[in-house]
């Protein structure tokens, strides 16, 4: 008993262990929320194209403040806030496909953030908390403007519920009720910009996809109404945020990746295993 | 998106005026002309079935009611207003068009035809919850409140949607293609709600591709080809002449005994 205990604090000894802790639960709760539009909306590539558009932004936050890693957040949120808006806007015009147009956008970014990173001297290191996350580089302002960002995130999928519920279910019926359903597109967009910000330290631009996608997709196998999925997506993801961490301390992986893979680990039990849904209940029942 | 928008204030309706009113109206589809140059006018109370080859213009026709196509030139009248303003037009989609593994249950989607009269930042209470299920008891669904609606066969998905509409307390309801693949009991059943409706004097618009059942049990038939070609009682409208005009080869008439037409539809049968 006192060995998991033991298993448990240990790596709790130190203080930025602690925010790393904390950092990838937050971060894995309000990816796997903002998540479960994402995957109803059919949005995976936006998610995963935006998040990797926000690197030109966070590379020059990153030149411009030397030591303090201050300003790239606030360059990272301002990114994203207009490239989701770009995207959106690229979407109404018909010259290219919408996911062709994206994925111009979106490779043309993020090589000109590698391009802008690429200038400091030593950047290599650097470059790589930026793709891969540096969940132990989490500072208790970092930490700070996660909670309150990732909070805002929360808040307002929660105030306007029914409003995004009937938009992603039927746009016409929103259309018909007279909401503004614009606004609700692009909020939608900033939503998930905002929550890609929030969660850069933590896991990096390039598997932030995963956060996104892949609890929602867990709870999406395990239930059928909008609230429990959402309640279980998050679960998903703070779970896996928890094992990530101690499966990255005791077996030394990069901890970005092993929160990835603890996600990835669930979704494909619940895919096999899920109660009706799932493949080998399908099996059985045939 | 100007503020105002976000701040609802419906249009009121004036008693004097129909319930529907097209004043030659064009109405551009994927840059190109989808209508053109339709006028025709609804009481309150009617069930209208609008027919015509695919592509004729009825989903354009739908989508301009509602008021997401504006029309290019020529308007549209609900109740005295443009359609902007208002929250009791109700549109039924196509069932093929709906995600039907969307994590809703049957008395989610209904509730979602409150989400206009609820306003902003506010839950449903209890007797928003009590109307949706006085809702789903007109269309005999009571007992499916709490079913995914996947587990739902036609005949009760499209019945849902009714409900939906009846829960907007919609004065305008647009159908498209209800009846299609649904088996004669199911269509009964359609039919029997849409008389319930005629009593609460809600105005019916259905497009429909069996133009039998457009004769028989609608009050008036619209043939449209991009233009009104006939609008009327289906014994003036379906005449072989203006069915040519509408289907050319797609259409075989067939004369009956009494002087009536039994008509059939070859073409492909919509996009179920």
């Amino acid at each position: 008993m006192d060995g998991l205990v033991e298993v448990i604090v240990g790596p709790l000894a130190y203080p930025f262990m602690v925010r790393g802790l904390l950092a990838l639960v937050m971060v894995g709760g309000v990816c796997a929320v903002v998540g479960t539009y994402v995957v109803l909306r059919g949005m995976a590539f936006f998610g995963s194209a935006l998040a990797h558009a926000i690197l030109p932004g966070v590379a020059v936050g990153y030149l411009v403040s030397g030591s303090t890693r201050g300003p790239i957040f606030w360059w990272g949120l301002a990114t994203a806030i207009l490239t989701a808006v770009g995207i959106g806007a690229v979407g109404k015009s018909a010259k290219v496909k919408e996911d062709t147009a994206i994925g111009i956008l979106f490779a043309g970014m993020f090589a000109l953030g590698i391009a802008i990173i690429s200038t400091v001297e030593g950047y290599a290191g650097d470059l790589a908390h930026f793709l891969f996350g540096n969940v132990l580089g989490v500072s208790a302002g970092d930490l700070w403007l996660a909670a309150i960002f990732g909070g805002l995130v929360l808040l307002t999928i929660v105030a306007l519920f029914k409003e995004f519920l009937v938009f992603s279910f039927d746009p016409l019926l929103a259309e018909t009720l007279r909401l503004p359903t614009g606004f609700l597109h692009y909020l939608m967009l900033i939503l998930i910009a905002v929550t890609t910000v929030v969660s850069l330290q933590a896991v990096g631009v390039a598997l932030m996809v995963a956060l996104l996608v892949t609890p929602a997709a867990t709870a999406y196998l395990l239930t059928r109404r909008l609230p429990a999925m959402m309640a279980i997506s998050a679960l998903v993801g703070a779970v896996s945020g928890v094992l990530g961490f101690y499966i990255s301390y005791y077996v030394e992986v990069a901890s970005g990746a092993a929160v990835v893979l603890v996600c990835t680990a669930i979704f494909l039990l619940t895919l096999l295993f899920a109660p009706r849904r799932g493949l080998v209940w399908e099996r059985l029942r045939r | 998106m100007p503020i105002g928008a976000l701040v609802r204030s419906h249009a009121q309706h004036r008693d004097d005026s129909p319930i529907l009113e097209v004043q030659d109206a064009s109405v551009a589809y994927d840059g190109r002309l989808a209508l053109e140059g339709v006028s025709f006018r609804l009481d309150a109370g009617e069930r209208v079935a609008v027919v015509g080859p695919n592509g004729a213009g009825k989903s354009t026709l739908f989508k301009a009611i509602v008021g997401v196509l504006p029309p290019a030139s020529g308007q549209i009248r609900v109740a005295g207003h443009g359609p902007g303003g208002h929250i009791c037009i109700a549109y039924v989609p196509q069932r093929s068009h709906v995600d039907w593994s969307f994590p809703v249950n049957v008395a989610d989607v209904v509730m979602m035809g409150r989400v206009g009269k609820l306003g902003w930042l506010r839950r449903p209470r209890q007797r928003d919850w009590d109307h949706v299920r006085h809702c789903l008891d007109v269309v005999c669904m009571g007992s499916m409140a709490d079913r995914q609606i996947g587990e739902l066969s036609g005949g009760q998905q499209q019945r849902m949607f009714i409900a939906r509409a009846l829960a907007q307390e919609a004065a305008l309801m647009l159908m498209d293609e209800p009846l299609i693949g649904l088996d004669i009991p199911s269509q009964e059943d359609i039919f029997h709600i849409l008389d319930v409706l005629r009593e609460q004097r809600v105005t019916v618009l259905v497009a429909i591709h069996d133009l039998n059942l457009a004769a028989e049990r609608f009050d008036r038939v619209m043939l449209l080809k991009t233009r009104l070609l006939g609008f009327g009682k289906p014994h003036e409208v379906f005449t072989p002449q203006r069915l040519q005009a509408a289907y050319g080869s797609q259409l075989h008439l067939i004369e009956g005994e009494n002087g009536l037409m039994a008509l059939s539809d070859t073409c492909c049968g919509g996009d179920l």
